[in-house]
């Protein structure tokens, strides 16, 4: 029931993902952070069994920063997802496989910014928009409408918002609050939470009508 | 649900006069919702030599990925290039390795030999038996129409542009025909002196 979105925009991803930490039918926590840091300029955004998410993501984070230790230097973003990708992959046959879904954003001074998708069985796909979860079929097609390249941070953030406005109109799980950070030259920075767009309620026809008759009686 | 059939692929190979062509989609979906349409499943393996996977697509990926290893290494213990026929046995042993829990894929390859430049085209199962033809090869998930399609229009040495026309409307009518197929084709024809790579203008449906 969780939602991964991340958008590539021109020289930064934005990633975007809900903060319902939920079990079951109950919503145990509703500001949880699902994305981990693996660099300076490289996010992972993360979805799936509970518990295989945090111990893969941390898993990987704590590798990437080994080989920033032991080279000098930050892996590039397709070079820490096919590391990642290859790791989904070898654990699959095992006895004990990762079941997530991620997404990778990053940036780097070679080939600017990249976003990755990756699904649990380790296949992986390089995009300028993806999107885990059932969210995915309400936002895939909006984004097929009015994604450009090259788009601003501006731009990006509403089109995030038509995205996250439709998942609140007709997903039946609610989701209302999206944690969003992005990933450019200078950095991640993180931005404030999105909502859905609260709209002013709606009075059903004939609803003042009845009104009166039920004052009258 | 069928392993083989939760990616969706369309592959197929042909030999023309002195030249080879390979084809495939270029859609990444998983069941009925496509997530990418460009998505590589020929890799190139020589300058004259091509594979394409078809399948599931971790697997194609972690194929591709174990098979480039080693060919490098037998390039760097031969020093020289993979014969197409050698490659096939390679692929086959990869496969044959892993006979009780097999990689979900099934190759197609296609390639001109480096000393004769003769045109060789072959495939194989998910569990590596090998199957060398005279005139094309189909793999993936809508494979009988593929056959259809081929044996209809392939004729034996076609010239590379006459066969670049078979190799194209083979492959697009077939996988128009299949829901998890599509979204996106590519060709390539390898002849003795060049490879030229072409992207078809394919229904997005």
């Amino acid at each position: 029931m969780e939602c991964l979105i991340g958008i590539r925009g021109k020289d930064f991803v934005l990633l975007a993902s809900d903060s319902v930490a939920g079990r079951s039918v109950v919503a145990m926590k509703k500001d949880h952070d699902k994305m981990f840091q693996l660099s300076s300029k490289l996010l992972m955004a993360v979805t799936g069994e509970g518990g295989d998410t945090v111990q893969f993501a941390e898993y990987i984070a704590k590798n990437i920063q080994l080989y920033r230790m032991r080279n000098g230097y930050d892996l590039s973003t397709k070079a820490a997802a096919s590391f990642t990708r290859r790791n989904l992959a070898d654990y699959l046959r095992s006895s004990t496989p990762y079941m997530v879904n991620l997404l990778i954003g990053g940036h780097d001074d070679n080939d600017g910014a990249d976003l990755y998708y990756m699904d649990y069985l380790g296949s992986m796909v390089n995009l300028p928009f993806a999107v885990h979860g059932y969210g995915s079929f309400f936002t895939l097609s909006i984004m097929d409408r009015y994604y450009k390249e090259d788009m601003t941070k501006e731009q990006t953030l509403a089109l995030l918002q038509r995205c996250i406005d439709e998942i609140h109109e007709r997903f039946i799980v609610n989701l209302n609050s999206f944690k969003v950070k992005i990933i450019d030259k200078d950095g991640i920075h993180v931005l404030k939470d999105i909502r859905p767009t609260t709209k002013p309620p709606v009075e059903a026809e004939g609803t003042q009508q009845q009104q009166q008759l039920m004052d009258t009686a | 649900m069928s392993i083989m059939a939760y990616n969706g692929a369309a592959i197929m190979a042909m030999k023309g006069k002195n030249c080879v062509a390979i084809a495939a989609d270029t859609r990444f979906g998983i069941q009925a919702q496509t997530v990418s349409t460009k998505f590589q499943k020929i890799f190139e393996l020589g300058p004259r030599l091509y594979i394409g996977l078809a399948g599931l697509a971790t697997d194609v990926q972690t194929v591709s990925e174990r098979l480039k290893f080693r060919v490098n290494l037998y390039e760097l213990r031969e020093n020289r290039r993979v014969k197409p026929k050698t490659l096939l046995s390679v692929v086959s042993n990869l496969l044959y390795e892993r006979r009780f829990g097999p990689y979900f894929v099934e190759p197609v390859i296609a390639g001109l030999d480096d000393v004769t430049s003769e045109p060789f085209v072959a495939s194989l199962d998910l569990i590596g038996c090998p199957m060398v033809t005279e005139d094309f090869v189909v793999s993936g998930t809508c494979s009988e129409q593929m056959y259809g399609m081929c044996e209809s229009v392939w004729s034996p040495d076609l010239d590379p542009d006459q066969l670049f026309e078979a190799i194209s409307q083979a492959l697009l009518n077939a996988a128009d025909r299949d829901a998890v197929s599509g979204w996106g084709a590519v060709v390539h024809i390898i002849e003795k002196d060049k490879v030229t790579t072409r992207t078809l203008k394919a229904r997005m449906d």
